[in-house]
């Protein structure tokens, strides 16, 4: 088993012809995902790679394919509203891969896609990866490995290093899960690390947080209460520069709660080994395991 | 991005928020002539994007035109957090009878908007929200419906007693909220909002933050930008695509991802160092964005080496390699640098850069460990 996507994941990849959305088609397409269907306005009809057929909507490529899972790469000003269409065709997962969506419209596009049912994953995210299984985003496959880890992160490529350091100290992963970095994101640390609890192929568990809101507070709690199985944790950002932040309502709303220091602190309080720099990751789950 | 106050006053007077008069002066003289206008007593405000304003000196009130002229002349120039102040608002000196605190931000927590309002305004609201929470009051909204009139009563109610006064605020919460999807803002704030003598309820200061992401869309609002108040590399920087931000030290580093650049500022620290900045060359970084990060880290005299770090996903290794020997052609390198890079096109990177002279490290420790070594004349 894995997290969220395994070998029943039927792809649609909206955005298929544009430059980022066709590159990484193709790399998913090697990693033996399922991208059983494309979609770009007006391209309906064609064949991407003479393989995967385009359509004009997502609605119509799921009936045509029986799509579950859907990849965004399009252009930030139509994001949110590729987000509403994946939600609105009956697709359950939607990751959603583009940088720069306005938080305003996310906060639009957020209870749409709760209310039909469906699991965001991102904005702004590199997506995820069961390695050997099926890759859904940019995470490149060659630095992953199978195995019992299960990663979560709202970075993106301080996501790559620290699954390089696992995978080349033989520890291989069950699912990496790159969440997404801006403030209004679809699924947070505790969908997760509740993933991972139930999920009998992972072992133990890495989050890497960073600094800014009170996530990675709220998942130390969730741990505290609710996970038997080892976690590890990263939180960047400890030389980050103070007082950069977004007048009074800013401080108001999250009080000192922000700084990686209170996060730390927060997480060790919570049972969760803290790393001090990313090569520590393995040392300190060895300990756990 | 930061609006000046000023700006923030013409956007919530568009709106039909009630704003006092006021005008903008860049010269002491025209701050006088303004003064003049408003009958002399009048207050003049730095125009400037940094907190603290007041406590810096950069707020006073003058009793007379030629008062004012003196204060313009005194603040204009003054650098408050490093900032120089290029404008001032000259605005009447309004007779206040209480004020409050209104403002929305976009919260994390429960992903909607969030209205706070407190009776206890001015500039020691943090203090209030710290040490009283219970004097602030909150409200998330429901974005499809906005912020219902009950809901803005009920908060209304919470800042006055008088239901004239309660009535005016809800109108005027509820056009501060139409303020934030009208232009696209991530905080809207009026602080204080004011009663006069007479009972009128007034915005005295507001403070608007565009999100960056809203402004491709908005032409208007991007035009509002004011280069002159923000800092020369950060806008040299968001002008080729990269994001910076200047701290003391002196390791230049040079990332792509911003989790992994605070992952190597932390390292640059844990290892003894002082990193310089942080610095983001983002996904899909070509040659061009490199050599513009070099020019900007290398304008800095107190950088004593540069350190890259480069995990390729997006960002290919042999991209940031051409980069870096482009640079070198275009402007000679004064300090050494130290090279990590790993992942997408790893080995033609590491090639290019052999070819150049350089070498490059794929270790991320070994390289943070080298570079602070560097700052410290040993070698690593």
């Amino acid at each position: 088993m894995s997290v969220f996507i395994n070998k029943d994941t039927r792809l649609v990849v909206q955005g298929i012809t544009g430059r980022d959305g066709s590159f990484h088609a193709k790399q998913m397409i090697e990693y033996g995902t399922k991208v059983v269907a494309g979609v770009t306005p007006g391209k309906g009809g064609q064949q991407f790679e003479g393989a995967v057929p385009v359509f004009n909507t997502v609605a119509e490529a799921v009936h045509a394919t029986q799509a579950n899972t859907s990849v965004i790469y399009v252009p930030a000003a139509v994001a949110a509203s590729a987000i509403f269409e994946a939600a609105d065709s009956g697709i359950g997962l939607i990751i959603c891969i583009t940088e720069g969506i306005p938080v305003l419209d996310m906060t639009r596009a957020l209870p749409f896609v709760h209310e039909r049912g469906a699991r965001l994953i991102g904005p702004n995210c590199p997506g995820l990866i069961s390695p050997g299984k099926s890759k859904v985003g940019i995470i490149p496959g060659n630095i992953c490995k199978p195995g019992k880890i299960g990663v979560v992160s709202r970075s993106g490529t301080l996501t790559y290093e620290i699954i390089h350091q696992l995978s080349t100290h033989g520890m291989g992963q069950s699912t990496c899960v790159g969440i997404g970095g801006d403030p209004l994101i679809g699924t947070n640390f505790i969908h997760c690390l509740s993933a991972f609890e139930a999920d009998p192929e992972t072992a133990a568990m890495v989050m890497i947080g960073e600094i800014g809101g009170t996530d990675e507070q709220q998942a130390a709690e969730f741990v505290k209460e609710k996970v038997k199985k080892p976690v590890v944790g990263f939180i960047a950002g400890q030389t980050a520069p103070p007082g950069r932040r977004m007048g009074h309502a800013g401080a108001i709303i999250s009080g000192s709660s922000g700084t990686a220091a209170e996060k730390m602190a927060a997480l060790a309080k919570a049972g969760i080994s803290v790393m001090k720099r990313p090569a520590d990751v393995v040392p300190l789950l060895k300990e756990r395991l | 991005m930061n609006l000046h106050e000023y700006q923030a006053r013409d956007i919530l007077r568009k709106h039909g928020i009630p704003v006092p008069p006021g005008e903008v002066a860049t010269a002491p003289a025209e701050a006088r002539a303004i003064a003049e206008r408003f009958g002399g007593k009048v207050v003049v405000k730095a125009q400037v994007h940094a907190g603290g304003r007041g406590k810096a000196g950069g707020v006073k009130l003058a009793k007379s035109a030629a008062e004012a002229e003196a204060h313009a002349k005194a603040i204009l120039g003054m650098t408050i957090k490093g900032l120089t102040v290029q404008k001032v608002l000259v605005a009447p000196a309004a007779e206040i009878a209480t004020e409050s605190y209104v403002g929305i931000i976009v919260d994390r927590a429960s992903q909607r908007p969030v209205l706070m309002v407190s009776p206890a305004g001015g500039i020691d609201i943090e203090e209030v929200a710290a040490k009283t929470p219970e004097k602030i009051h909150r409200r998330a909204v429901d974005p499809r419906y906005g912020l219902l009139p009950h809901q803005a009563l009920t908060l209304g109610f919470a800042l006055y007693r008088d239901v004239k006064q309660a009535r005016a605020a809800a109108d005027l919460m509820q056009k501060l909220y139409s303020v934030v999807y009208a232009v696209g803002a991530s905080l809207a704030e009026i602080n204080p909002l004011v009663t006069t003598p007479d009972g009128t309820v007034q915005a005295l200061d507001a403070k608007i933050v565009i999100d960056d992401n809203e402004l491709e869309r908005r032409p208007e609002i991007a035009a509002l930008r004011d280069i002159s108040a923000e800092a020369p590399e950060e806008v040299a920087a968001r002008e080729a695509g990269l994001t910076f931000i200047k701290l003391d030290g002196d390791v230049g580093c040079c990332v792509n991802g911003a989790g992994l650049a605070m992952a190597t500022m932390d390292l640059v620290k844990y290892y003894g160092g002082e990193p310089a900045n942080f610095l983001d060359i983002g996904g899909s970084s070509n040659p061009q964005k490199v050599v513009a990060a070099l020019r900007i880290i290398t304008s800095d005299p107190r950088v004593k080496v540069i350190l890259f770090n480069i995990f390729g996903g997006i960002t290919r290794g042999d991209d940031v390699a051409n980069g870096i020997v482009q640079a070198t052609k275009e402007f000679p390198l004064k300090v050494p640098i130290v090279i990590r890079l790993t992942g997408t096109n790893e080995q033609e990177g590491i090639a290019i850069l052999e070819r150049a002279g350089f070498s490059a490290l794929t270790d991320m420790d070994e390289a943070v460990k080298q570079a602070v070594a560097k700052t410290k004349g040993k070698a690593a």
